[in-house]
């Protein structure tokens, strides 16, 4: 314990991240949070501090995930014609169109975002459940926090719904396997995000000095 | 309870952005740019380094991005040789007139309104800072928030561009193309993220302290 000396332990004590107001958080049980007393915004949420949740959900999430990108996503029936289309199609066909701008934002908020969440997660959180550390863990932590405004699963799933009111008078949209796997995605990827506390991971790095 | 006010820049204490541990602020002579998180090694700055400007610049950027974006068209319909162009808002009416409300409702909110009104609580919040209001703080770093949480879902009319594009895709016969509008609109998106990202809501209550000096 050669921090032992450290002034009021250093996280009991935090300055609101909206509001820059210093106080001192009391010991909370699990499952509370703690807002801020100035403007109200949540400053922490004390989670279950397992990794074994957020681990088996990340696991199901990225066997989804792999379901979500192999599998039809939904096709186009109208007569005779049969129009069968991937997640990646879209993307495809954009970047033929002369769009390869757009492609790259949809790929990278559709395909690159979950997959480096994914990986980021799985090398931060499996040598933390085994008390290891492997080098640049803390920073890879750091950088999936960054990553999480831009993965927009959840967006697109509201657009794969509008598509198909949107073609409904012209065709017959059959969803496929993948639309089912995004949407099961969604709530395994959303579970597991709620399953980590960022502040239990941070005081691992502590403890483990 | 209403404690002194009292905040990690006055205590001499800078919150680390990235994980919250409260660090040491920078020695007296050290670079700026060389002080870092020693746990989580992310840049330290007691408040969002150039936020006003930052965002204003990026404000104006979108502003600018949000004309093309609406007043050309998202997609081309071919079909049969007839060619017909839609822009955001001649979708939203097609919805209305046949009688798709909610997704109507749905488009306008996430393509037209969040947007717009984004930028314009960007804007209340940077002019509010500015002239150093203390008006309603707690509020106003609600709808930040709120703000910086909604922004995201305008990506989703880029989303139903790309489906479209990859289902009608029938040759001759039918085809959907992507509009300029889209790239547009997606610079729209990004760059509203962005801003909300660059805004330091710290700067709301700034105001404040100085007033009680």
């Amino acid at each position: 314990m050669r921090h032992a000396a450290k002034l009021p332990p250093a996280r009991h004590r935090m300055a609101c991240h909206e509001c820059d107001f210093l106080q001192t958080i009391p010991p909370l049980p699990e499952g509370a949070g703690a807002l801020c007393a100035r403007c109200g915004s949540l400053l922490v949420r004390h989670r279950p501090g397992n990794l074994q949740r957020p681990l088996a959900l990340l696991t199901a999430g990225a066997i989804l995930f792999v379901l979500f990108n192999a599998f039809p996503f939904l096709t186009f029936k109208k007569g005779g014609i049969v129009h069968e289309t991937y997640v990646a199609t879209g993307i495809r066909d954009l970047a033929g169109q002369g769009m390869p701008h757009l492609a790259a934002l949809v790929a990278f908020t559709l395909l690159i975002s979950p997959s480096l969440y994914l990986l980021a997660s799985f090398y931060v959180l499996v040598p933390l459940g085994l008390n290891r550390r492997v080098p640049g863990m803390f920073r890879v932590f750091r950088y999936l926090r960054l990553l999480q405004p831009w993965f927009m699963v959840e967006i697109f799933m509201l657009g794969v719904l509008v598509s198909i009111v949107k073609l409904a008078k012209m065709a017959q949209i059959v969803p496929g396997v993948a639309v089912f796997s995004l949407a099961a995605f969604i709530f395994v990827m959303a579970s597991a995000a709620a399953a980590i506390d960022p502040h239990a991971v941070w005081e691992r790095w502590e403890d483990s000095r | 309870m209403t404690p002194p006010a009292s905040t990690a820049r006055e205590a001499g204490l800078v919150a680390c952005s990235a994980c919250h541990l409260l660090c040491p602020g920078p020695s007296a002579g050290s670079r700026p740019g060389a002080h870092r998180c020693p746990r989580c090694g992310a840049r330290l700055h007691s408040r969002k380094p150039d936020s006003i400007a930052r965002t204003w610049a990026l404000v104006i950027a979108a502003c600018i991005f949000y004309i093309p974006a609406n007043v050309l068209p998202m997609t081309t319909v071919t079909s049969l040789g007839s060619v017909q162009s839609d822009t955001i808002m001649s979708g939203v009416i097609y919805f209305v007139q046949s009688g798709s409300w909610p997704i109507a409702l749905v488009i306008f909110i996430a393509s037209v309104f969040v947007p717009l009104l984004k930028l314009m609580i960007l804007g209340f919040l940077l002019i509010s800072v500015q002239i150093k209001s203390t008006f309603r703080p707690k509020d106003r770093t609600r709808l930040y928030l709120v703000t910086e949480a909604v922004g995201r879902w305008s990506m989703l009319d880029i989303f139903v561009v790309t489906i479209l594009v990859a289902l009608v895709n029938l040759g001759a016969l039918a085809k959907i193309q992507a509009g300029p509008a889209a790239l547009h609109f997606a610079a729209v998106v990004v760059i509203t993220m962005l801003a909300a990202m660059s805004f330091d809501p710290r700067l709301i209550w700034d105001a404040k302290e100085t007033t009680h000096e």
